[in-house]
């Protein structure tokens, strides 16, 4: 069959899986007086559509900062004026100053939802097909099954259409950006990715692979000659396009500091929650949180992170390839997401989207990670009441995902690219299918059973701990897969054979 | 190898159906009435002793399929006292709760198993043709995702809820045993689905003269007409036997107690209207449409009285009786004979058998020919004669084409089913994506387009009609005054699609029957 309508096909099963989660609950559904994002979503609707721009990130009358206050950069507060419009024609009542708040109805459940869905139709989504069908290797079918499989990444799913949050926005610009540059254009690349950091301010993750990426392929272009004229207009590009998205606040340097400040709450604690992150997982040893003081905790999760992301960025720096950009990605914001200062688990759709990218040339790690993210993200779908589209939606990526790549059949040691270590990947089939199992057993544990009194949180802990284990391990192996890369000419001739 | 490549990809797509059946049921709590219906007749076989259960009319919703389904239900009910056991009372009208609603969505995943294993033994019988093609070429997986992700039962089981894919199920397998040859077995589980649902009545003569003539007359003479001498008594003997235990198995208590009449009665309730409140797709939608318009015209052009014609209320409402303005009315009986006549082409497998297959395709004409001519025919009967079509349309070129309009315009009919607006973009995109594929796979499999340009143009004026009904009429200043207009444009439209395919199908089978005569010469 023809490639288009393959993969038209695939679109619109995707799109159908979306649509049904999204009939479900969200967050915060029913439950005064904070509700949960869904409400804030909502919220900034009525701020930025009802008061004058230089009021939405501060503190007025009109504007309580503590009720879902502003924390996002200014495209999403554009973005949610763009839905506000929508709504207001729809039914007014939506957006109304004051009046509106904690509004929950059929109808706009429906809107907001449908808001959701139109902006992945637009912007995530063609990043996911132009990607397989560009810039991913193998037959057609490969690539189909590739579009299949990335759309059907269940944390995704989970999280803006049952939660209710707006990733695919920001994920899909940055996939822009990355499509784009692997076609080669690296001003137009490095626009979508500002636009995209302009969305949340969570993509700086995915910043300094960019940035070394970037700088790498000026210094490969000489800094005397056409490097240096490449750097100054991506220079240009990121400024102009920082100044437009932020322009009405460009005018009082006082809104700009209100602006950052709200972005970057430094007066919050290391964690908040059980998160799968190193900070959380080494508090249950040691209770780093009232041992150390804050400024010690900020000065040691930086050192770390920096410690992390360092070897994979030099490497980034000195051969800055596609192959070494998409495994730079994963790795800088994994080791940003287990080291990183205030980290939540919806971070890590951060590491996932690079990761969805590496799903044709490492099938197997690759649906491990994705599966154990969408795992470790349990607690957070059982408070939403999303357990049977977890469910569901897991066991549909796993299905589709090992039968349609093959992960498991071809899953041979030169695929696993890690050259010396040609045992391991044996191990590493058994282990995968262990990890499944536990993850499952763990899940129903977790709905079934009730913790015992003195440990109310055994089960979310036991979930963040037993994902962190994989996110780390995960982490050492693409790195290795990163730094330890065969020599050009050995990948050259592997490409032949495929 | 390749066997075992495509059971895989078989165990692909079902796990895929389910899963997706899984995932539109979880969130969405709908309460159509059938919901009500099969939870009214879970609490009347759970709760009553069997001479009650015909006579039971505390709630509207009385028991009227055979005594087999109700045997089913009750063998579900034991299974729904663990999941909630307030549904099982009667008195609980319009009872609901999300461990009912689980249950009955469950009930319904769970006995798609038996539809499964059905697609699966069609597929084998699948003619397939020499050369190498690629598995998503194959007729085999052609088949098997048309038939498993029809969007029809998709939507009326799994969203609007019935027992579809079980009936059906039973019906493709029953076609799949004689399409292998195991006669008995076709027979046998036939006459299992006459007594769970009594509307596959439709197709009984079909299976009535095919498997007279080709399993009672063991020979045929060289020209292919009956050799009376190799009649077989012994094997009419096994299928009357076969017919009557399996009657007697379910009709057999209620006879005993002398309730045949009333069970009768409940099963075929002539009172209602020729017409469901939405108007199948069928002859008698255009019928009424020619008579609105007729009696409009009348009186544009004062012809008529306006005070003289019938107080009608053809579309407003429930199942009432009406009265035909200008054109004259149509009593049961007329439906009945003008079925009969449409389906009499059937005689054909008499005159020349043609096999299994030639029994499959009077067996569609008759299943469309009742929907086309029945009395009080509801829209989803069109599936009785969409699916076993499928094997059909991926064996021949001509039947293919017919197919992708017949299925396109009875999905699209089956659209009015839905009408809130969370469901919108769920029928619109299963629809989409059932259509995309039939039209696309089977254009690969015949190599070259299967519609003519004005097939194409009507079929894309679905989208237009789509369009006009969903977005533009509601938001018009007609939507209070007439609120049924969308409702007729999609009857009338669609009607005009099955009608042609019905003509067009009809025509064939005449053109085999022709061809035969022709060789014959």
């Amino acid at each position: 069959m023809e490639n288009w309508s393959l993969v038209s096909i695939c679109v619109l099963f995707g799109l159908t899986a979306r649509w049904a989660v999204s009939l479900n609950s969200y967050s915060g559904a029913g439950k005064p007086p904070m509700f949960g994002d869904y409400e804030a979503q909502r919220h900034w609707q009525e701020v930025t559509y009802n008061l004058p721009v230089h009021e939405w990130y501060f503190n007025t009358t009109d504007n309580n900062l503590n009720y879902w206050g502003l924390d996002y950069p200014p495209l999403t507060a554009y973005h949610s004026l763009l839905c506000a419009h929508v709504a207001k024609l729809i039914n007014p009542d939506w957006v109304e100053l004051h009046a509106s708040r904690g509004h929950e109805s059929y109808g706009h459940k429906l809107f907001m939802r449908a808001t959701v869905l139109v902006a992945d139709l637009l912007i995530y989504i063609p990043a996911v097909v132009l990607y397989s069908f560009y810039l991913s290797e193998g037959s057609n079918k490969k690539k189909v099954c590739t579009v299949l499989c990335i759309l059907l990444y269940p944390g995704l799913i989970l999280i803006d259409y049952g939660h209710f949050q707006y990733n695919s926005i920001s994920l899909g610009l940055a996939l822009w950006g990355v499509v784009v540059l692997g076609l080669g254009w690296d001003v137009l690349g490095s626009l979508a990715f500002v636009l995209s950091l302009n969305y949340k301010q969570m993509e700086l993750y995915h910043s300094l692979p960019f940035f070394c990426y970037l700088l790498g392929k000026c210094f490969k272009q000489g800094l005397a000659g056409r490097g240096l004229f490449l750097l100054v207009k991506i220079a240009v590009t990121v400024l102009v396009t920082f100044a437009l998205c932020w322009l009405p606040f460009l005018s009082d340097p006082g809104q700009i500091l209100q602006v950052v400040h709200r972005l970057f709450p430094v007066g919050r604690g290391l964690f908040e929650d059980k998160v799968a992150n190193t900070w959380c997982s080494l508090n249950v040893l040691i209770k780093i949180k009232t041992i150390l003081s804050t400024d010690t905790q900020l000065y040691i999760s930086l050192t770390t992170t920096l410690l992390a992301i360092l070897p994979s960025s030099i490497k980034l720096l000195m051969k800055p390839t596609l192959w070494q950009f998409k495994l730079a990605l994963v790795n800088s914001s994994l080791a940003f997401f287990l080291f990183s200062f205030q980290v939540h688990e919806k971070s890590i759709l951060l590491p996932a989207l690079p990761v969805c990218l590496l799903l044709n040339d490492l099938p197997l790690p690759a649906i491990w990670f994705l599966q154990a993210s969408t795992f470790s993200m349990l607690p957070l779908f059982l408070k939403d009441g999303l357990l049977v589209p977890y469910v569901v939606t897991s066991l549909a990526f796993l299905f589709f995902s090992i039968y349609l790549l093959s992960a498991l059949e071809h899953c041979s040691e030169d695929k696993l690219r890690l050259g010396p270590y040609r045992q391991l990947y044996r191990i590493g089939w058994a282990l995968f299918y262990f990890s499944i199992t536990a993850m499952a057993g763990l899940s129903f544990m977790s709905v079934a059973l009730a913790p015992p009194a003195q440990l109310p949180d055994l089960f979310p802990l036991l979930v963040s701990v037993f994902s962190y284990l994989h996110f780390l391990g995960l982490l050492l192996y693409f790195n290795i897969v990163q730094i330890a890369e065969p020599p050009q000419s050995v990948r050259k001739n592997q490409k032949k054979s495929n | 190898n390749y066997k075992l490549t495509i059971n895989k990809w078989y165990i692909v797509l079902c796990c895929g159906v389910v899963l997706l059946t899984m995932t539109v049921f979880s969130g969405y709590f709908s309460h159509s009435t059938d919901f009500e219906v099969h939870r009214n007749w879970l609490a009347i076989t759970h709760s009553l002793p069997v001479s009650k259960w015909y006579h039971e009319n505390t709630s509207e919703w009385t028991l009227d399929y055979p005594p087999l389904f109700a045997w089913f239900e009750y063998s579900l009910s034991h299974v729904a006292q663990h999941f909630d056991k307030e549904m099982l009372v009667v008195q609980n009208l319009l009872y609901t709760s999300p461990a009912t609603i689980l249950f009955q969505r469950l009930s319904v995943i769970v006995t798609d198993i038996v539809f499964i294993y059905a697609v699966k033994e069609c597929c084998r019988s699948v003619r397939e043709e020499k050369g190498s093609k690629d598995l998503l070429g194959h007729p085999f997986f052609i088949l098997a995702a048309l038939l498993l992700w029809n969007f029809g039962l998709l939507i009326v089981d799994h969203i609007h809820f019935q027992y579809n894919g079980f009936l059906f199920g039973i019906l493709l397998l029953s076609v799949a045993r004689h399409l292998q040859g195991r006669h008995l077995e076709g027979a046998l589980l036939f006459t299992v689905l006459l007594n769970l649902k009594h509307i596959y009545l439709y197709i009984a003569p079909a299976y009535g003269i095919f498997l007279l003539r080709s399993y009672c007359f063991t020979e045929d003479n060289t020209d292919g007409s009956v050799r009376w001498s190799s009649f077989s008594p012994v094997r009419l003997v096994a299928l009357g036997s076969i017919v009557i235990s399996v009657g007697a198995l379910s009709f057999g208590p209620f006879i005993a107690m002398g309730q045949l009449p009333q069970v009768l009665s409940r099963l075929f309730p002539f009172k209602r209207g020729l017409c469901h409140a939405y108007w199948a797709p069928n002859v008698w939608a255009l019928y009424n449409m020619v008579d609105k318009a007729l009696s409009v015209l009348g009186v544009r052009l004062k012809l008529l009285d306006v005070a003289k014609l019938p107080k009608a209320s053809m579309t407003g409402g429930l199942v009432q009786e009406f009265q035909h303005s200008i054109l004259p009315s149509v009593s049961p009986s007329i439906t009945l004979i003008c079925t009969l006549l449409s389906i009499m082409v059937m005689l054909s497998i008499w005159c020349r058998p043609r096999g299994a297959r030639g029994f499959l395709r009077c067996l569609v004409v008759c299943a469309l020919g009742s929907f086309m001519f029945g009395w009080h025919v509801h829209e989803k009967a069109i599936l009785m004669a969409i699916l076993p079509f499928s094997i059909l349309a991926v064996e021949s070129r001509e039947d293919a084409g017919i197919f992708l309009m017949l299925t396109t315009t009875g999905h699209y009919s089956l659209f009015p089913l839905l009408f809130t607006a969370a469901e919108l973009p769920i029928k619109v995109l299963l629809m989409l994506l059932f259509t995309l594929y039939s039209f696309t796979s089977l254009k690969k499999l015949f190599r070259g387009s299967l519609l003519n340009p004005l097939e194409t143009t009507y079929l894309l004026g679905l989208v237009a009609v789509e369009i006009l009904c969903e977005v533009v009429y509601p938001l018009s200043p007609w939507q209070h005054t007439m609120p049924f207009v969308p409702l007729l444009v999609t009857s009338v439209y669609c009607s005009l699609g099955v009608c042609y395919s019905f003509i067009r199908l009809y025509v064939s089978l005449l053109r085999q029957h022709g061809t035969d005569k022709h060789k014959q010469l």
